[in-house]
């Protein structure tokens, strides 16, 4: 892999996904990379989109980058403040919601994700934070984007506990499910980009970020990835991607450096 | 009524041994002080409740009050884990500790059950997740009206919720804006509720604006009157969250030795939450003020006499 790109992997990951958010509408963000993805999107491919955060605010306009999901930026200015119940049930749960945000420690080829403990869960070597709103969103939101660095610690043929489903290994099973939503649409990670097989519900890879090889790809998952038969690269950085994430969304670098 | 007391009187009376208690607050309006004051006073065998453990649980878990905790995300929002509370569940240090984990819906779900005296509440979610697996309280139950079967949460009853509020009158009518989390529904739930405020007002003051009361005083056992009590949470519009705090609680919580030494510093040895606002001073609290002022608009409710 070559890092002298004039680029950071990370900023290739926020950029990557923040281009799969045009045309989206209203996106329920959690922090960090989402969090940065969503407002660069809002200001280059989606200017209308709609941001939904987990703390219970609708329509919000942050001054400055938060560090918790709960930041008090997030609320002034808001076209509304919500209780819990009301985001989850009238927001998430009746279908609002176009993209949810997932990420976790592990997933695997059907984009289940585990976000509860690596290990057995009565005695874990390493407790995770849990599902907070996760489950909900996976089977909620209509699409969900999943968006985090690929090792092959990360990228298992196996997870310890499956936190939130992804895709059916049978696909016309999975649409009897009767789900609002559609499950994982794609993966955005350091090395490239995935979307899920149609009739196997499985992860192919569909474009790789400049710089990264075939090679570093299957280095880094834990089973033999499946590869699309026209895979592209992604396309660099503009200048003025970089510099809206640079300037305004990230100026400390706190996730993109 | 005036319930008005100190928090030293309304933790010795309304928290006791073995109770279940929840201080809720979707990172804003944690009362922290409430968690100390039970530290201080050494409560035993708690079990705490809360939808995101946030700091407050990982010092109270650490400290060794509660025995078991009900949750749906465990860990320091932005910053990563729980470390007291991580070694309490991966190595039993220095006990085991009992948990009870949902999704945030759940227990959301959980204390509307518990506020409206329902025997368990719906919700779509926990299908084909391992939650269940590991949680025989979420269950499932067959739709009376349609052929889907839907997950089911039992409700949750606090002996005590604790609930930090911009203001209150003194019978305990609390007023809240900003984030609302699930104040409301934990409050409603719960057997015991304890409002903590930045601001006692006039009865008046309430009256005036009734669209933004959270909790009637119907509900309110104590109100206790203590400033910057969410510290390092906030209470919008009057501090702002005390990210640096949240960083350096990381560190802080690593170490057992160092964890001890903060506690011992900053709760054991200090008598009451004045004690902690004065220590850090002044200038500290100035840094936490907002920017800037963003009033509301005024609304006329008329007059209909």
């Amino acid at each position: 892999m070559s890092d002298d790109l004039g680029f950071t992997r990370n900023e290739m990951m926020i950029v990557a996904s923040a281009r799969w958010l045009e045309g989206e509408r209203i996106c329920f963000v959690g922090v960090g990379m989402p969090n940065i993805a969503v407002n660069l999107a809002k200001r280059t491919v989606s200017p209308d989109i709609q941001l939904v955060y987990e703390a219970g605010v609708f329509g919000a306009q942050p001054k400055r980058l938060p560090l918790s999901i709960g930041d008090p930026t997030l609320v002034t200015g808001a076209t509304a403040v919500t209780s819990m119940f009301e985001l989850f049930a009238y927001y998430l749960q009746a279908g609002l919601i176009d993209v949810g945000f997932l990420q976790g420690a592990e997933i695997d080829r059907y984009g289940n994700l585990n976000t509860t403990a690596i290990g057995e869960y009565s005695k874990p070597k390493v407790r995770l934070p849990g599902s907070g709103g996760a489950v909900e969103i996976a089977m909620n939101a209509k699409r969900v984007f999943v968006i985090m660095p690929q090792a092959p610690r990360s990228f298992v043929d196996k997870l310890w506990f499956r936190t939130s489903p992804g895709h059916a290994a049978d696909r016309e099973a999975e649409r009897a499910r009767g789900w609002l939503g559609s499950g994982p649409h794609v993966v955005v990670t350091d090395l490239g980009e995935y979307r899920f097989d149609e009739q196997t519900g499985e992860m192919t890879l569909v474009a790789m970020h400049p710089g990264v090889t075939l090679d570093d790809v299957q280095a880094n998952t834990g089973w033999e990835m499946k590869v699309a038969d026209d895979v592209m690269e992604t396309p660099a950085p503009t200048d003025e991607e970089l510099r809206l994430i640079r300037e305004e969304l990230d100026p400390e670098g706190a996730y993109s450096r | 009524m005036n319930k008005v007391v100190s928090m030293q009187d309304a933790v010795r009376e309304l928290v006791h041994d073995g109770d279940t208690v929840a201080i809720e607050g979707f990172t804003h309006l944690i009362c922290f002080a409430a968690g100390h004051e039970i530290i201080r006073q050494r409560k035993k065998d708690l079990t705490l409740a809360r939808m995101t453990p946030d700091v407050i649980y990982d010092q109270m878990i650490g400290a060794g009050v509660a025995s078991k905790l009900i949750f749906s995300w465990l860990g320091n929002p932005g910053v990563g884990s729980l470390h007291a509370v991580r070694r309490r569940i991966e190595k039993s240090d220095p006990a085991p500790l009992e948990i009870e984990e949902y999704s945030h819906f759940g227990m959301v779900c959980r204390y509307m059950a518990g506020a409206a005296n329902l025997p368990f509440m719906p919700l779509r979610s926990y299908e084909e997740s391992d939650i269940p697996s590991v949680n025989e309280n979420i269950r499932w139950v067959d739709s009376p009206y349609a052929k889907d079967r839907i997950a089911v949460v039992p409700p949750l009853n606090p002996d005590v919720a604790i609930i930090h509020a911009q203001r209150a009158d003194q019978d305990g009518d609390a007023q809240i804006w900003g984030l609302l989390g699930c104040q409301k529904e934990a409050a409603f739930a719960a057997k015991r509720v304890i409002v903590v405020v930045e601001e006692l007002v006039e009865e008046s003051v309430v009256r005036a604006d009734p669209n933004r009361t959270i909790i009637p005083g119907i509900k309110v056992d104590a109100v206790v009157v203590e400033p910057f009590a969410c510290h390092p949470s906030y209470v919008q519009g009057y501090y702002d969250r005390d990210n640096r705090f949240y960083i350096d609680w990381d560190k802080i919580a690593r170490d057992p030795e160092t964890f001890d030494a903060w506690l011992k510093d900053w709760v054991y040895d200090l008598s009451s939450h004045t004690d902690y606002v004065e220590k850090f001073g002044d200038a500290y609290w100035d840094g936490l003020r907002p920017t800037g002022e963003a009033l509301s608009g005024e609304v006329d409710y008329g007059e209909y006499a």
